[in-house]
């Protein structure tokens, strides 16, 4: 009783707060809401933080004591729940209330649920553990016959269920879909939008029902269903083609004003729904041109309606803009889109013209022009006082960076560098000039020069690639050994000089960097020699802002030099110090120095000069400690088990969950899992680089076993000139580079003889040094080809090494993708070019679209026919296939095929696997390539067989293979025949293996049985941490397990391990190793599935297939 | 070609106040409470320090960030990749002019003292930081829907049931 006159004495002043005259309408409607509103109240009249926090956590207590008494009516309940948000957001805990809140949402009439639904929305997060007891809760309220509870639920499901949650409540959202009102439709629609993001498998089978709700005659479900088609074009834009139209009329709809006017917002029709379209639309149409052609019309007509100067049309003109930009080009469309940019970039408001750079920016690789139609405002918003502007403009610069430019386009973002503060800012912008300067670097001093201002400014913030790429570059060289000492010795000198200011503080990373390269590269040096590096070193050693990491960086540059220097007084003074330091790591190091010292001949074997690129031969079996080893176990010591080994027998005692997943060989790595100390010291020595023993693995520059990453012919040691162009900007010196760019452009300022005034030229000048090398004549140099040549220290990239490998085979005609019934993204397009080699040399080049393909999951039969659920198909494999095929000058008309021989021809050889029928890919009168699968133990096999239907024989034909993102193929020996002879076939076999798991369509192909005892699949089902559990109704066709599992050993090839009773384990992996366990039981006609597996993503896919199977048989 | 992620995901929304107040925060991503409460305070540091004139968008961590001031109240998303950030802005725009179509010429004080309400709106109108219904009229209904069955329930009550004590 006490306590609730306590909480009556501390409700008073609330009271009498409350009785206060109030001012305005807002304080009236105040009043209601009493506590809350006494509540705030008197945190406004509180001056200081310390007071409120005492009056909060007073509240808090109070608030603790009614929710958990239990007179506490579900009302007061409520208002308390409102306070305690209220207090959350203040930022006090209020974790004691959230199972209240449940309770709330679980108890409460409409009003009070309500309350209590938001706040466990704002409460509780995807993970939180009390969700649980809210599953019940959703459940009811979703079944229930009220609307707003129905809503309340939909509502709080698309906002916080788990993955594991959905099949609870998802049967009951899919009936949502046919509701008679339409904001639960709508509602529902959304919850399975959210469903789809985060567990795509689990509403796989309902694509079919957003089709309808596509069609449905609200226009607020129809819009909702928007954002599920947009995300499933975006994962496979393919399968979708045939929804075209329908988003074509929606728009042409929308825009024309046939929506109610309700949807209008400041009189433009449904802007977001436009906007929605619009992406669909530039999904659909990318690489596309038959799909474009569609949209062509409802584009120009959205960019003629939008007129009207209201920021909601500037929305709607960029998303259009955007989308003329990703679909296949028209002329037309791209003119009026430029127009419209330079709509935004021209326009006085700050918020368009941001805007506009952002368009610019995304639009500067297709059309580099634009840049020049726009470069005096490009200049002038290079010195915005928003930052924000600043950084898009630079952001649009580094786009358009090229040899001749990019000293200006660095300095511009060196200056931006320096004035912010934020990490995201200095990360990205230091990489970017990291990777500016390594492609274009005009000379050796800017390169080192802007380096070390990216290192100083970067420091260690940035990405841990960069010092490493940077080292790995002094190290490799080029071609030209001069110039790559030249660079070097740069290098060294510039760091001496950094070194010998005063007072200034590097950052760790660049101490660690100028360590190693003076190590390397002291020797270079004429005048200074390596007793005073070291002694520079030694200087920076005794320094206590330096960390312990960067000594031992310090310390193997020391080692380093010692074998060059004459006089070793400061190594001497050096060993002497730090013999005796607390440090183990470097009184280890200043051991090893000093043992090195008094062996000088194995010290200069050891440390050899200029070698740091050499391969080492690592003994990594560590064979010469055999003997020792041999030694020990003659005196009885117990043989020596790898840590994992060791794990798992301390598992086996504890019995502890064990969360790290096995791999699926059990056999113990023998030596090569054997590590020392000694070892690792060894190994490190003979790199010459002993810093890193020390060295955590996470953030330290790793240079052992440098390999050759940079292509040599990166680097052309010509001297173009760097800035002579039609626009007649002046060489830059280049001892100013790193100043201040301004000077150089005033001392050109003198040399011309203009009447402008002094800021306009400044800026001219800017221009042309900035936009130089962007006019029509040089616009390649822009897209790619004549960069790749200017590089100087370039970086190896493989993606743009691909692109440019796909735009260089130009006998390939324009590609024409086409839909499949499967969802899997189709691209295959046979190119049989045929070169007619008489004379003419006339060049024929026919494509021959394999239509046919479409049909290839109907035509796997009589062997593979249980497989036929199983979606792989074989061309789906590989995006690109092209083929070319040259013939003889004597060719002459092609026979007659006969691939009734051929197909069996083949098959003879593999029969001992499983395989699928041989399936005509083309075909043309002198040429026809079939392939079939088979199902290997290790891999997917394919072969491709090429049969010479002409009587002639065919010279150097070529199979060429390209697999699809995700897979691997291997060729097998023998695929290039240098002649074919006439009427014969040849075969070439392929293994397709998955590069890394992943579960969207095709894996089918990959699974295999695994083979294990009961034991085993129990040690493994408890070390798997991803499981995925469901029931499934059986057909009454298989209601005995047995039978099911059967069925799934078949069409699924999961092998069975044991039946017992009702239940049943079985066991399959993903090639090349990925295990996946599944655990059965039935009742009555149910089947409860239990997946567990060690990659998350393979039970729902799995599941996703038992389902099919089950259900479906 | 040109690829860009084009998805509309929105981090999170809050409101604050002038003088760095929270009124309102919706969170569409889990986010730890520590990471929350980092970021707030951060994000309302750079937004206050923005001067008047400047633009509406900021580039903040990875985000995206979008904020509009109505009166002494800062509106203020997150969004990710490489959405449009003038649809953002109007996005706010409704939401403040549902907000004062419901409470009638909207202030501060009817956020801080009925944010339970505005939180109502704010699910209403997007649903797991998507649009969900762009019809003013159809988003007011279902929380005037909501209402009615409140104002049955607010009859007149004792101090004394109020306080527990009946």
């Amino acid at each position: 009783m006490s306590d609730i006159v306590e909480k009556t004495l501390t409700a008073l002043p609330g009271l009498f707060l409350q009785n206060q005259p109030g001012g305005g309408p807002a304080a009236a409607k105040a009043s209601f809401s009493s506590r809350l509103g006494s509540l705030v109240r008197g945190i406004t009249a509180l001056t200081s933080k310390h007071e409120e926090e005492k009056l909060i956590q007073q509240e808090l207590s109070s608030l603790k004591a009614t929710v958990s008494a239990p007179t506490t009516t579900l009302k007061m309940m409520k208002e308390c729940m409102v306070r305690l948000i209220y207090c959350e957001m203040l930022g006090y805990d209020a974790s004691f209330g959230y199972i209240h809140a449940i309770k709330l949402a679980q108890q409460g009439n409409l009003l009070e649920k309500r309350v209590g639904y938001l706040a466990v929305s704002l409460f509780l997060h995807e993970s939180h553990e009390l969700l649980l007891l809210l599953v019940n809760t959703v459940v009811k309220d979703l079944q229930s016959t009220n609307l707003v509870e129905v809503c309340m639920a939909l509502t709080v499901v698309s906002q916080i269920f788990p993955r594991e949650m959905i099949p609870a409540v998802l049967p009951l959202i899919e009936d949502k879909l046919q509701h008679s009102k339409e904001i639960i439709r709508r509602k529902a629609v959304l919850a399975l939008y959210k469903f789809h993001l985060i567990a795509p498998n689990q509403v796989q089978h309902i694509h079919i029902k957003f089709r309808k709700a596509l069609c449905d005659r609200d226009v607020g479900v129809m819009a909702a269903s928007l954002h599920i088609y947009l995300r499933m074009i975006k994962e496979n834009s393919s399968g979708y083609k045939d929804l075209t139209g329908s988003f074509v009329t929606i728009l042409k709809q929308v825009v024309g004003g046939k929506l109610p006017v309700d949807f209008n917002y400041h009189s433009v029709p449904a802007p977001w729904l436009q906007i929605q379209l619009l992406r669909i639309l530039g999904l659909l149409g990318k690489d596309d041109q038959r799909t474009s052609e569609l949209m062509y019309d409802v584009l120009d007509e959205s960019l003629r309606r939008a007129e009207l100067n209201h920021n909601v049309t500037y929305a709607i003109l960029f998303e259009c803009v955007h989308t003329v930009y990703s679909i296949y080009p028209k002329s037309e469309l791209l003119e009026k889109a430029a127009k419209c940019i330079g709509k935004f970039v021209l326009s006085p408001k700050i918020n368009l013209k941001y805007l506009g750079l952002k368009a610019l920016t995304y639009v500067i690789q297709q059309d580099p022009t634009l840049a020049l139609q726009h470069q005096m405002t490009i200049i002038e918003c290079l010195d915005h006082p928003d930052p924000i502007i600043k950084r898009e403009t630079l952001e649009l610069l580094y786009r358009i960076t090229n040899a001749q430019n990019v000293t200006v386009i660095v300095q511009k973002m060196l200056e931006y560098l320096h004035q912010s503060k934020e990490e995201y800012v200095i990360v990205n912008l230091v990489g970017k000039i990291a990777e500016l300067a390594e492609k274009y670097a005009p000379d050796n001093a800017w390169f080192i020069q802007t380096m070390n201002a990216v290192f100083s400014v970067g420091g260690d913030v940035m990405h841990p690639d960069i010092p490493n790429n940077f080292l790995r570059l002094l190290a490799e060289g080029f071609d030209d050994e001069t110039e790559d000492q030249q660079l070097r010795l740069y290098a060294v000198q510039s760091y001496l000089t950094l070194l010998d200011m005063e007072n200034v503080f590097y950052p760790q990373r660049f101490l660690q960097v100028m360590s190693w390269v003076l190590g390397e590269y002291s020797y270079l040096l004429d005048k200074e020699t390596p007793a005073e590096v070291i002694a520079k070193l030694y200087k920076l050693l005794m320094n206590d802002s330096v960390s312990s990491e960067t000594k031992t960086w310090l310390i193997a540059a020391v080692t380093k030099l010692t074998p060059q220097a004459h006089s070793s007084d400061t190594v001497e003074r050096l060993i002497h110090e730090f013999t005796i330091s607390l440090d183990t790591c470097m009184r280890q190091h200043a051991f090893e120095l000093k043992h090195l010292h008094e062996n000088v001949e194995l010290m200069t074997s050891l440390l050899p000069v200029d070698r740091s690129c050499e391969d080492l031969a690592v003994d990594a079996s560590l064979s010469f400690l055999d003997g020792f080893v041999a030694e020990g176990l003659s005196q009885g010591a117990a043989p020596y088990k790898p840590h994992h080994q060791r794990q798992e027998e301390k598992l086996s005692q504890e019995k502890v969950l064990n969360f790290e997943p096995y791999g699926l060989s059990f056999s113990s790595s023998g030596f090569t899992g054997r590590q020392s100390p000694a070892g690792i010291s060894l190994g490190s020595d003979i790199s010459g680089n002993s810093a890193e023993t020390g060295l955590k693995e996470t953030n330290s520059l790793k240079l052992e076993g440098i390999k050759k990453l940079w292509g040599k012919e990166g680097y052309l040691p010509k001297k173009e000139s760097k800035t002579g162009d039609e626009s007649g900007a002046l060489p830059i010196p280049q001892e100013s580079i790193m100043e201040n760019v301004d000077q150089t452009i005033t001392k050109k300022d003198q040399s011309q003889v203009l009447t402008q005034s002094k800021e306009e030229k400044e800026k001219q000048l800017l221009a042309s040094s900035l936009f130089v090398g962007l006019g029509s004549e040089s616009t390649v140099n822009l897209l790619g080809k004549a960069d790749t040549v200017s590089h100087k220290f370039r970086r190896k990239s493989k993606i743009k090494e691909a692109k440019s490998g796909e735009a260089s085979s130009t006998h390939n005609m324009t590609c024409s993708s086409f839909s499949s019934l499967s969802n899997v993204a189709y691209e295959d397009d046979y190119y049989l070019n045929t070169l007619h080699d008489r004379g003419d040399k006339e060049l024929k080049t026919f494509s021959l679209n394999s239509e046919l393909l479409d049909s290839e999951s109907l035509t796997e039969l009589p062997l593979v026919e249980k497989f036929s659920n199983c979606s792989l198909s074989t061309p789906s494999l590989f995006a690109d296939n092209s083929m070319e095929i040259f013939h003889p000058p004597q060719s002459i008309a092609a026979s007659v095929a006969k691939e009734s021989s051929l197909a069996s021809s083949f098959l003879e050889e593999t029969t001992e696997y499983i395989h699928s029928n041989a399936m005509e890919v083309c075909n043309n009168e002198t040429i026809s390539v079939s392939s079939y699968k088979i199902w290997k133990d290790d891999c997917l096999l394919m072969v491709w067989s090429v049969t010479n239907k002409s009587g002639l024989e065919l010279k150097s034909a070529n199979l060429e293979i390209f697999p699809a993102e995700n897979f691997k193929v291997t060729e097998q020996p023998g695929c290039c025949l240098p002649i074919m002879e006439a009427e014969s076939t040849k075969s070439f076999q392929y293994s397709v293996q998955i590069e890394k798991p992943f579960t969207e369509g095709i894996l089918s192909g990959f699974i295999r049985p695994l083979k294990i005892s009961s034991e085993d699949f129990g040690k493994l089902w408890l070390s798997f941490a991803n499981d995925v559990k469901q029931n499934v109704k059986m057909s009454e066709s298989q209601a005995a397990l047995p039978s099911a599992l059967k069925t799934l050993q078949q069409k699924l090839r999961l092998h069975i391990i044991e039946i017992i009773g009702n239940e049943g384990l079985l066991a399959c992996q993903l090639l090349p190793s990925i295990p996946c366990l599944l655990h059965c039981r039935v009742y009555a006609d149910v089947l409860a599935l239990w997946f567990r597996s060690s990659c998350s993503t393979l039970p729902d896919y799995l599941l996703y297939q038992c389902q099919k199977v089950i259900e479906g048989s | 070609m040109l690829e860009e992620s084009r998805e509309e995901l929105m981090r999170f929304m809050l409101l604050f106040s002038r003088q760095g107040k929270l009124r309102l925060q919706k969170w569409y991503l889990a986010t730890s409470d520590k990471e929350r409460k980092k970021m707030v305070r951060e994000l309302m540091q750079v937004v206050l320090a923005r001067k008047p004139k400047m633009c509406s968008f900021l580039e903040w961590r990875d985000l995206k960030v979008v904020y509009k001031r109505y009166a002494s109240l800062y509106f203020c998303c997150a969004i990710e990749g490489q959405d449009n950030e003038l649809i953002t802005l109007e996005l706010i725009h409704r939401y403040v002019e549902l907000l004062d179509k419901y409470f009638g010429s909207v202030c501060e004080l009817d956020i801080i003292f009925n944010f339970e309400k505005a939180y109502f709106i704010l699910d209403e109108f997007l649903m797991g930081g998507d649009v969900q219904d762009t019809s003013k009229k159809s988003v007011l209904k279902a929380i005037e829907q909501a209402d009615l069955l409140q104002e049955e329930d607010e009859s007149p009550r004792s101090v004394l049931e109020e306080m527990g004590l009946a």
